[in-house]
């Protein structure tokens, strides 16, 4: 029923063109007249061979379009009476050209039928719905300190019961100072909380002393590369706040820490 | 034999000054035998409405004095089947006609006596007993306790007292326990009824901390600052306890009262780490350890806060002073300032710094024997960073008993006021709770059970 219904509606559709089609004469050319008719003493000419029908081109231009915008389809067709662009368009002219507005992603299929012979040719117009605009740019700041130095900044690990920062430490800081510089330059106002973190093993008093040790050595070295001490701060958290909670040196390892995280 | 002669030793030490103080036969006794001395307790009877209470009163006396671990329980399958209510109820035997003297076989017995107890089965050196009755809508108890050593019920009698309570099952108990406090004090043993013990619970979800009687009933909430309260202390007075909190991104010492639970003033010098507060026994100062020149070290102050002093100044973690609760002179403190950290002590002015425990492995928590002779603390020695067990130490000879073996973690112990008790932290393989357990080792009794409980102090009721 629902394909009935289509398909009338279609029919319907394809009448009304027709009858605005032959109105509109300036943008549809009139098909061109046969061949005038040779004179009757001419004999008869041999019947040639049947023209083949062809469908020389059809294009939609642009490829793709934003929903509400327009593109423009064109065709030539050789040796064909029985043209038509389905999609509603219906028949055609054997050249033309049509505008088309889809609201989605659309193929149009040209058919030119003739002589018992058919062809077809399609082309898609790729609709995109409308982008959204971008976020309102934040006043002042342009980025957010606190993302990059989560994304950048490493954490420096130590050896057990240890509060000294190793070679690869070392290498670790380095890195981080600089992230460091570059927040601190672009925001005035970001402060740095630097956190000591003790695996599970040492007591919570004695942990909580050591983290303290650990966060000071870590600041100590980021103000020796040129970090400005005044923006940082120092907390111990001891073992209060592990990152993994398994019993193995692995998991030991990944607690025993420096963190830099931004000031609340 | 090791465990019974260590005991002997220990309440030799804890009860020296009682010993001076009381001219008691029973304390010579104890400490002339180095056995506990045997104990029976009848089966109390109530008169009237007070018979239905009988069941809590004889249980919570049974177990007061049971748990003491001073005393050597008689089972009550031992006993003579007359047993007597009042001192009134003793008859002594009669010589029959003609016996000769001393000749106890031809005695006439009479009713009760002093010897059905102290010979066999009984065996029993000394005797608890009485009964309770209503009175003026109270719950009334007379308590006898004899020594059935001696010849006669004047010189047999070491108690004979009134004790009141409300009728009801809590009127019981209170009596129970008063009775049995009076008795173990005859021992030289401090009661531990109306201790308490401060402890961490995470059961609200935060760190706070929380009290509890000293049998674990009773919990509840003392602070609810909602970020990581832990470390309790309480002053010896019970009246104050202190802690660590970490309140605006920095830790910092608090003092509560215990009774109202409201802060009282306290000043924090500026620092990112002051921790591990502990009271002078005379509640006029505070120790604490704090992070001042870039590392945290011990520090001592007014109760207040007012008049810092920094004690040690060492490039090394050093946390936890404990002052010596009889002297109030000496430290014990754990220091990493010889490599890993260790049990040291010094002098209350920072001077005669020396290590306690011999290097080996990780040291923490400790405590003072109120007599301030013993020690105890957890130590990971024989076993891997992070196994803590518990030790206890006599400080001059260095003396050292081992109590707990590798069963989870063994952290956190404290010495009940009574000398003869510790209050622990035990994993158990799962989390964290409060145990308490003799001073042998023996009768660990869980206490907790909800959430994470940790670093238990058991403090002094106030008084």
């Amino acid at each position: 029923m629902r394909n009935l219904s289509g398909t009338l509606a279609t029919a319907a559709f394809a009448a009304v063109l027709m009858v605005s089609a032959g109105g509109c004469k300036k943008k549809v050319p009139v098909p061109t007249p046969p061949p005038p008719t040779a004179p009757a003493t001419t004999p008869e000419p041999p019947p040639s061979a049947p023209l083949s029908l062809r469908i020389n081109s059809f294009t939609g231009e642009p490829h793709s379009i934003e929903r509400g915008q327009a593109a423009t389809l064109r065709w030539s067709v050789g040796n064909s009476t029985d043209i038509s662009i389905d999609q509603g368009l219906g028949a055609v002219a054997a050249n033309g050209s049509r505008q088309v507005f889809p609201s989605q992603t659309t193929t149009y299929t040209l058919i030119a039928k003739g002589g018992g012979n058919q062809d077809t040719r399609s082309v898609t117009i790729e609709v995109s719905s409308s982008v959204p605009p971008p976020p309102p740019r934040t006043p002042g700041v342009a980025f957010s300190g606190s993302d990059l130095l989560s994304r950048e900044a490493q954490d420096v690990y130590f050896g057990y019961d240890k509060n000294d920062i190793n070679a690869e430490g070392r290498d670790t800081l380095t890195k981080d100072a600089d992230v460091i510089k570059r927040i601190l330059t672009a925001d005035p106002t970001f402060t740095i909380v630097v956190e000591g973190h003790c695996d599970e093993r040492g007591s919570e008093e004695y942990n909580l002393a050591l983290g303290d040790r650990r966060a000071l050595a870590v600041k100590e070295f980021l103000v020796q590369l040129g970090v400005p001490d005044e923006r940082m701060k120092t907390i111990s958290f001891g073992k209060e706040r592990p990152v993994c909670t398994d019993q193995n040196e692995a998991c030991f390892q990944k607690n025993r820490r420096g963190h830099l995280a931004p000031a609340q | 034999m090791k465990i019974k002669l260590f005991f002997a030793s220990l309440a030799a030490l804890t009860t020296g000054a009682i010993f001076v103080r009381s001219q008691d036969q029973i304390v010579g006794n104890v400490h002339g035998t180095l056995q506990k001395p045997k104990m029976a307790v009848i089966d109390f009877r109530g008169a009237g409405d007070a018979q239905k209470l009988m069941a809590t009163f004889n249980t919570t006396l049974w177990d007061e004095l049971s748990n003491s671990g001073v005393l050597e329980m008689v089972g009550k399958s031992f006993y003579p089947l007359d047993v007597p209510q009042q001192p009134q109820d003793f008859r002594a035997p009669t010589m029959a006609a003609g016996a000769r003297r001393g000749d106890s076989s031809r005695t006439q017995k009479n009713g009760p006596w002093l010897t059905d107890w102290s010979g066999p089965p009984t065996n029993a050196n000394y005797l608890t007993f009485g009964y309770t009755a209503v009175q003026d809508g109270r719950l009334l108890l007379r308590g006898f306790l004899f020594n059935v050593g001696q010849p006669d019920v004047a010189s047999a009698q070491l108690i004979g007292k009134l004790y009141f309570g409300p009728l009801d099952d809590a009127g019981a108990k209170k009596i129970a326990v008063e009775f049995a406090a009076d008795i173990l004090q005859q021992f030289g043993v401090k009661s531990l009824a109306g201790t308490k013990i401060f402890f961490v619970s995470d059961r609200t979800g935060n760190k706070e901390i929380w009290s509890m009687d000293y049998d674990g009933s009773n919990q509840q909430q003392m602070t609810s600052y909602k970020t990581i309260s832990k470390e309790p202390v309480v002053s010896a007075d019970g009246r104050m306890f202190a802690f660590t909190s970490l309140i605006k991104g920095s830790w910092q010492i608090m003092i509560h009262s215990a009774d109202t639970k409201k802060k009282l003033p306290f000043y924090n010098p500026v620092s990112s780490t002051i921790e591990t507060p502990e009271f002078t026994p005379d509640e006029k100062h505070v120790l604490y350890a704090a992070s001042l020149n870039g590392w945290v070290n011990i520090c001592i102050a007014d109760v207040n806060g007012g008049g810092m002093n920094q004690l040690s100044h060492v490039k090394s973690q050093e946390v936890s002073p404990k002052v010596n609760p009889k002297t109030g002179r000496d430290i014990l403190f754990i220091s990493g300032r010889s490599g890993n950290e260790q049990l040291w002590h010094m002098n209350i002015d920072g001077s005669d710094a020396e290590m306690v425990t011999n290097g080996e492995g990780y040291v923490a928590n400790p405590s003072w024997h109120p007599n301030g002779q013993m020690i105890a603390f957890a130590w990971t020695k024989g076993f891997e960073p992070g196994a803590y067990n518990i030790f206890v130490m006599d400080l001059a000879s260095k003396k050292m008993t081992q109590l707990t073996s590798n069963n989870g973690k063994n952290e956190n112990p404290w010495w009940a006021p009574d000398g003869v008790h510790l209050v622990y932290q035990s994993t158990h393989g799962r989390s964290p709770q409060i145990h308490t357990m003799l001073a042998d080792g023996t009768h660990s009794q869980q206490l907790t059970t909800q959430g994470n409980n940790t670093q238990p102090v058991w403090a002094n009721g106030i008084n």
